[in-house]
């Protein structure tokens, strides 16, 4: 598994499309080359939203993501 | 036969561009192409035309994801879509169950008076439990994104709003000429 250490944590649980990616993207402007962005959501659709977001999306990295029993937590590197 | 042969390749490299004319017109392309992927930003347009509570939402929420993915993106707001952008009409969308044959309402039913009120009610508790945006969230995220919205001045006029009615950083004073241009731009055009 990649290595990476988390830098910030944002909080979306209980938010519901289009929030998760919009408020990631907001958060992930605010951080600097290098830095890894915690997202814990409860909204399933963000397994596939955040990760088609990081794919089609310069400047961030998608470097991890994990189904808990109720909440997704994706790890998101800021690359540029 | 040899004739023949000969001939035929002859007349061709007659016909046939030079090898210097070749290059000139590649250079041409190459810088035509450039050119036109010069303007890596994406775009994306979208023309917003209606105002019942459950059409607000999609141009919003393609908006402010476009927005998120780094696109420009311009929504023009015409005709009932010029309710979205007015701070207060915006506040108050209907949804109506004529006509929606989804609804749980008949249509004889959904057309006594007052029935619009209800479903509209029912579709705010809805979205209030389900913690969806509120159309105010979401015109504000997507403002703070940067997204330009864009209020028909031909419906302000025809509607009779003022340009205060609208949220501010609202674009006002435009017209189909500045939508097409936006859609000429874009990578992405939608009517809504």
């Amino acid at each position: 598994m990649t290595q990476y250490e988390v830098t910030e944590t944002l909080d979306v649980k209980g938010q519901n499309c289009p929030m998760p990616v919009v408020k990631t993207k907001q958060a992930t402007d605010q951080l600097d080359t290098g830095d890894v962005l915690e997202v814990l959501a409860t909204d399933p659709g963000s397994m596939s939203d955040l990760g088609g977001w990081a794919d089609t999306t310069d400047g961030v990295e998608l470097v991890d993501q994990r189904e808990g029993d109720d909440v997704y937590t994706h790890y998101v590197r800021k690359t540029e | 036969m040899s004739t023949d042969t000969s001939d035929a390749p002859a007349e061709t490299a007659v016909d046939a561009p030079s090898r210097a004319e070749l290059a000139a017109r590649i250079d041409e392309l190459e810088q035509q192409l450039a050119a036109a992927t010069d303007d890596d930003q994406q775009k994306m347009s979208i023309i917003a035309t209606k105002g019942t509570l459950d059409m607000a939402y999609p141009p919003l929420i393609l908006a402010s994801t476009a927005a998120a993915f780094g696109y420009e993106v311009t929504v023009f707001h015409t005709f009932w879509g010029l309710d979205i952008l007015h701070e207060e009409r915006s506040k108050n969308l209907k949804l109506s169950s004529v006509g929606n044959p989804n609804m749980p309402v008949p249509n004889a039913v959904a057309a006594l008076p007052g029935m619009d009120r209800v479903t509209t009610t029912m579709m705010e508790r809805k979205i209030e439990d389900n913690d969806t945006a509120t159309i105010e969230e979401l015109i504000d995220t997507s403002l703070d994104m940067g997204v330009e919205f864009q209020a028909c001045q031909m419906t302000i006029d025809l509607m009779d709003y003022d340009e205060d009615d609208f949220y501010d950083g609202v674009t006002t004073g435009v017209g189909a000429a500045t939508a097409i241009q936006d859609m000429a731009d874009a990578d992405i055009q939608l009517l809504v």
